[in-house]
């Protein structure tokens, strides 16, 4: 199906997201507005406006009740999804580049980049629920850069919320308690498949049946998918460009690629062969299957419907392109695949 | 160990210091006499005592310009012997390296017409001067034990006469054996870090070899192992002789002897090479053979053009080119052909007949060796196109050309033939097209052959072993949008008219595609095949061409019969190859040149598409070039008669193969599927904990416009 493009944003996309029924797609950019969007036409909800610079990050909380971006104006805001008002600003010390709800949606995790003379922190502030304007200033727990290692580009909660999981600018994984922001664990993600040397990671995205296991994407244009238990690796998606983002998806076990040349490569090169493309690889046979094209610059986020029914993509290009998947896309299967279906089936 | 003062007290009464052996230490510490600063001339006149004086001013002032002389009576001492001086000098200097200085610019330096300074340091004459440090006798070196590096052509053994390549990524290289359409199989395990720039196969795949900071090293045998070291600082350009006998190397840095004479005995080069930076080397030995520095013409200069040395096609001469001469040498000794440079004034480039040559009066087996070149217009000459004779140095044919604005020379590769494209410019000086002059060398007297165009030839290259040749042309209208298409690719083969004596053969066009971007021809090394391809940064495209079509079918021949195979797209080439045997073509998009979609591709001749693998940071694909065949003439028609059977065969063996990495792969992937559920399966006890989302379902009313309609009511 043809995809709906979003075109409410001026400047490129930093990140999209759905909530938990699919129905709303909350997208930031790094003009100074939020966007929420009704995800099965593309019709605008309304624009959360109050950041004075660019928004790096976006999340909902489990409800759709509250909504909260952290942006590079140095501040934390809070917003209400049903109205679009501010109900509270937070300020950080430095930009903020991720923030993310727990799945229980009683918490809120932000990263403080390394910039600024800031240590880079990741912070956990415990919401007031009952008086949303009446935010604690103070974070509840404080995870600093480890003087060994690197600063965290991205974060997120395991599914019951014990971890916070962070991917690092040096390849790691780093697994912390989230109650009190002790090193649980750390992995090398990224930096060991090929000789690429630049690895950071730029996405961590969990698993949409039970957030067991996350992938990880990275600018060694890689991603892996990693279990949160025993921080095992468990595949690897190998590209031919950094990658910005990586999703997995439901019903089918696929994960989504994305990214490309590196932006201020773009204008050098003819669109064919920036590879601005989305890939889609086979979760557990780690082997390309097929891209979609459309954007005309790298992708910068990507995000699958929760129930496996499409998926959405912001690119450096400015634009939204929301996608829903066709009847062949749920009937392909591998070989393998066929013969475990058959057997289950009892046909053979 | 360490001790304390007591223990030390102790020991030292035990042990009498005069029994232990201190002649390692000794030898380890031997403090130097300090004569560096001293040198001693020789070859200075000798003058009556009265005039010494004089003498030594003269010689004071020369010396003191490469470094400060001692003050006083130390710092030049003329001994004297019945009121005369001796001829010789002592010069003291104030530190080594000004000694060192004096002894490398001074020592041959003409005073006058009959006396020359000889300069050489003190302690130089001192250990060679003095009798017995020297042996009298020669002593022969002794033999170092044979190594064997295994037989370094087994892999022209493999019994599926497979070819091999190289692989370049990152900073990998590889080694590989050629399966077709399945992943390349290594030979060696793929060596990170091999090299810091490139590598290459030396012309006939022998050796290969890997540039380092420190030199080249070759390697070979089944395992290729580590065979010889070049030492050469810094080195850049590599080159080889067509037979593998020498390689030529260039290396921006000038070579300067080490300090020590301990490492001066290990260095390769001796004090005559001494600033220099283009080497030759004889590959077997791996010494060097002839060092040169660089023409003062291509000193500083960005772009090198190389190779600096062309050889003949038996290795037996080479030659450089400087202002307005050639320099030929001859092997194994390197020194100039008849001791004397080839003057050719203002020549521009030359060219050595890739074969032997056989001249109709010439009776040596093997053929001449000749070699072609040309000088452009001068005042009151016109530009030049030779062909010289070697080491005869007659010249043998020469053709005068007029409004010449460039020359390229290409030999058919059996030395029958010399095709010079000159480019020619208009009157106006605006526009340029190509005449193409055919230097017959196998007919009585080298007639020439005229071709003229109107338009300008940008490639030309003539099939291996035939007397076919493709043009790429294109108008020269001054219209430079390169976006059109108008290149035009020309297939021109010899044809006869006319019977028995006074039978005439001239080059006829047989076939044209127009309108085309192509810009470069890659025939196939054994002929009839051609790729004519588009390399650019925008679009790339490779046409496969076969241009014997038909002809094992029809009884008729045609001299040329052109069909078009195969049109595959290649945006991101940069390259193309093809193998030694004329079975594959490879184009490759490297790192070095385009950072897009990095990779190779193989191709049958064909142009079938055998695989497309992106690999990230692809730097070179490089075949493994191959010797001559060993078959003659009829062992081939024998093979070609019974193709069939040995096809039959050869495809057997591949089905069966692809077979098995088909089902590897089905099975691969089940056990992959299986390992994943299983995983999985681990989770499926633990109930998820649902986070009890207290939220009502709304339903939701989703508005679809199935038609709209607009309708004007006036």
């Amino acid at each position: 199906m043809r995809p709906i493009k979003l075109m409410g944003h001026e400047r490129s996309l930093t990140q999209v997201k759905y909530n938990r029924e699919g129905d709303l797609l909350f997208s930031v950019a790094k003009d100074n507005a939020a966007s929420i969007w009704y995800s099965s036409n593309g019709e605008r909800l309304g624009t959360l406006e109050g950041h004075q610079g660019v928004i790096w990050s976006i999340d909902v909380d489990p409800e759709s009740y509250l909504c909260a971006t952290g942006g590079g104006d140095l501040a934390i805001k809070l917003w209400k999804v049903e109205n679009g008002q501010c109900l509270f600003t937070w300020e950080s010390p430095s930009p903020v580049r991720r923030v993310a709800f727990s799945p229980d949606g009683t918490k809120l995790l932000a990263i403080a980049d390394q910039v600024m003379g800031h240590i880079g922190t990741i912070v956990v502030y415990d919401l007031n629920l009952d008086d949303l304007s009446n935010q604690n200033l103070q974070p509840s727990v404080i995870i600093e850069t480890h003087p060994d290692s690197s600063k965290a580009n991205v974060a997120g909660w395991s599914a019951d919320g014990a971890f916070i999981i962070a991917g690092l600018d040096n390849g790691f994984v780093a697994k912390y308690d989230s109650s009190n922001g002790e090193l649980l664990d750390t992995a090398q993600a990224h930096g060991i498949h090929n000789e690429e040397k630049i690895f950071s990671i730029t996405d961590i995205q969990f698993a949409p049946e039970d957030g067991s296991y996350f992938i990880t994407s990275s600018k060694d244009k890689c991603a892996t998918l990693i279990d949160v238990e025993t921080f095992e690796i468990l595949k690897v998606y190998k590209a031919d460009a950094p990658m910005n983002t990586a999703a997995i998806t439901s019903v089918k076990d696929f994960v989504i690629l994305g990214g490309g040349q590196e932006a201020r490569n773009v204008t050098t090169t003819a669109e064919s062969q920036g590879k601005f493309e989305a890939r889609f690889y086979h979760k557990i046979f780690e082997e390309e299957i097929g891209r979609v094209k459309g954007h005309f610059g790298p992708l910068n986020t990507i995000a699958v419907h929760p129930d496996g029914l499409g998926y959405s993509s912001g690119g450096e290009d400015g634009f939204i392109r929301v996608h829903t998947f066709d009847k062949s896309y749920f009937d392909f299967l591998f070989d393998a695949e066929r013969t475990e279906k058959a057997a289950a089936s009892g046909n053979i | 160990m360490s001790l304390t003062e007591q223990e030390y007290a102790d020991l030292e009464k035990e042990v009498n210091v005069d029994d232990i052996d201190f002649s390692d230490l000794e030898e380890k510490y031997t403090v130097d006499v300090g004569l560096d600063n001293y040198v001693v001339v020789d070859g200075a006149p000798i003058a009556p005592e009265s005039k010494v004086p004089v003498l030594i001013k003269v010689l004071k002032k020369i010396f003191s310009e490469v470094g400060e002389i001692v003050e006083g009576d130390d710092g030049i001492h003329m001994p004297l012997e019945g009121g005369k001086s001796k001829g010789y000098l002592f010069v003291q200097f104030k530190t080594n390296e000004m000694a060192e200085r004096a002894i490398k610019e001074l020592n041959g330096k003409k005073l006058d017409l009959k006396h020359r300074l000889l300069v050489n340091r003190l302690s130089d004459i001192e250990k060679f001067g003095v009798d017995g440090n020297v042996a009298d006798e020669f002593q022969e070196p002794e033999l170092p034990p044979f190594e064997s590096h295994g037989y370094l052509k087994s892999w022209l053994q493999d019994e599926q006469g497979r070819d091999q390549f190289g692989l370049h990524f990152a900073e990998t290289f590889g080694v590989y054996w050629n399966k077709k359409k399945l992943d390349p199989e290594p030979v060696i395990e793929p060596r990170k870090a091999f090299t810091s720039k490139y590598a290459k196969f030396s012309p006939k795949g022998t050796y290969l070899f890997s540039i380092h900071p420190q030199g080249v090293q070759s390697w070979g045998g089944s395992d290729f192992s580590s065979i010889h070291k070049y030492v050469h600082n810094q080195v850049r350009l590599v080159d080889f002789s067509p037979n593998e006998k020498y390689m030529v190397t260039l290396s921006p840095v000038p070579i300067t002897l080490p300090e020590g004479t301990g490492d001066r005995s290990s260095f390769p080069f001796g004090p005559e090479s001494e600033g220099h930076k283009l080497v030759i080397w004889d590959l077997a030995t791996g010494e060097p053979a002839r060092t040169f520095a660089l023409p003062p013409h291509l000193e500083g200069q960005k772009e090198m053009p190389w190779p600096l040395v062309k050889w003949s096609h038996d290795d037996k001469y080479c030659a450089r080119q400087g202002p307005g001469a050639l320099a030929i040498y001859e092997t194994p000794s390197f020194q100039l052909l008849d001791g004397k440079l080839v003057r050719i004034d203002e020549i521009v480039d030359f060219e050595w007949a890739p074969a032997g040559v056989h001249l109709t009066n010439s009776k040596v087996e093997g053929g001449e060796h000749v070699l072609s070149y040309w000088t452009p217009e001068s005042t009151n000459q016109t530009a030049r196109v030779a062909l010289m004779q070697i080491p005869s140095r007659q010249v043998l044919r020469t053709v005068n050309l007029f409004q010449v604005s460039d020359c390229k020379m290409h030999w058919q590769s059996e030395g029958k033939l010399l095709c010079v494209k000159v480019d020619r410019h208009t009157k106006s000086g605006k526009t340029i097209f190509t005449n193409l002059e055919f230097f017959k060398l196998s007919e009585k007297d080298i007639p020439v052959e005229k071709l003229e165009l109107k338009e300008i030839v940008v490639n030309f290259a003539w099939e291996p072993k035939s007397e076919r040749f493709i043009t790429i042309s294109r108008l020269d209208d001054g219209n430079l949008n390169s976006a059109i298409p108008k290149n035009t690719v020309s297939f021109y083969a010899p044809e006869t008219t006319g019977k028995g004596k006074t039978a005439t053969t001239s080059f006829k066009v047989f076939h044209t595609f127009t309108n085309k971007h192509s810009n470069t021809v890659f025939w196939s090394p054994k002929g009839r095949y051609v790729v004519v391809a588009t390399i650019s940064r925008s679009n790339g495209e490779i046409d496969f061409i076969d241009c014997s079509f038909d002809d094992d079918k029809s009884s008729k021949k045609s001299p040329a019969n052109i069909k078009l195979l195969k049109t595959e797209r290649y945006s991101g080439m940069t390259n193309l190859e093809w193998d030694p045997s004329g079975r594959f073509v490879a184009g490759w998009s490297s790192s070095w040149l385009s950072n897009i979609e990095n990779g190779y591709r193989l191709y049958e001749f064909s142009g079938v598409q055998l695989r497309d693998e992106l690999v990230d940071q692809f730097k070179e694909f490089i075949w493994r070039a191959r010797p001559a065949s060993l078959l003659n003439g009829a062992d081939k028609k024998k093979v070609r008669a019974n193709l069939r059977e040995y096809s039959a065969q050869f495809e057997e063996v591949d089905a069966m193969e692809a077979d098995a990495r088909v089902r590897e792969a089905i099975l691969a992937r089940r056990r992959a599927l299986e390992e994943w559920r299983s995983y999985r399966a681990k989770f499926a006890g633990k109930v998820r904990k649902s986070n009890n989302v207290q939220a009502e379902t709304i339903e939701e009313i989703k508005e679809e416009i199935f038609e709209e309609k607009e309708e004007i009511v006036e």
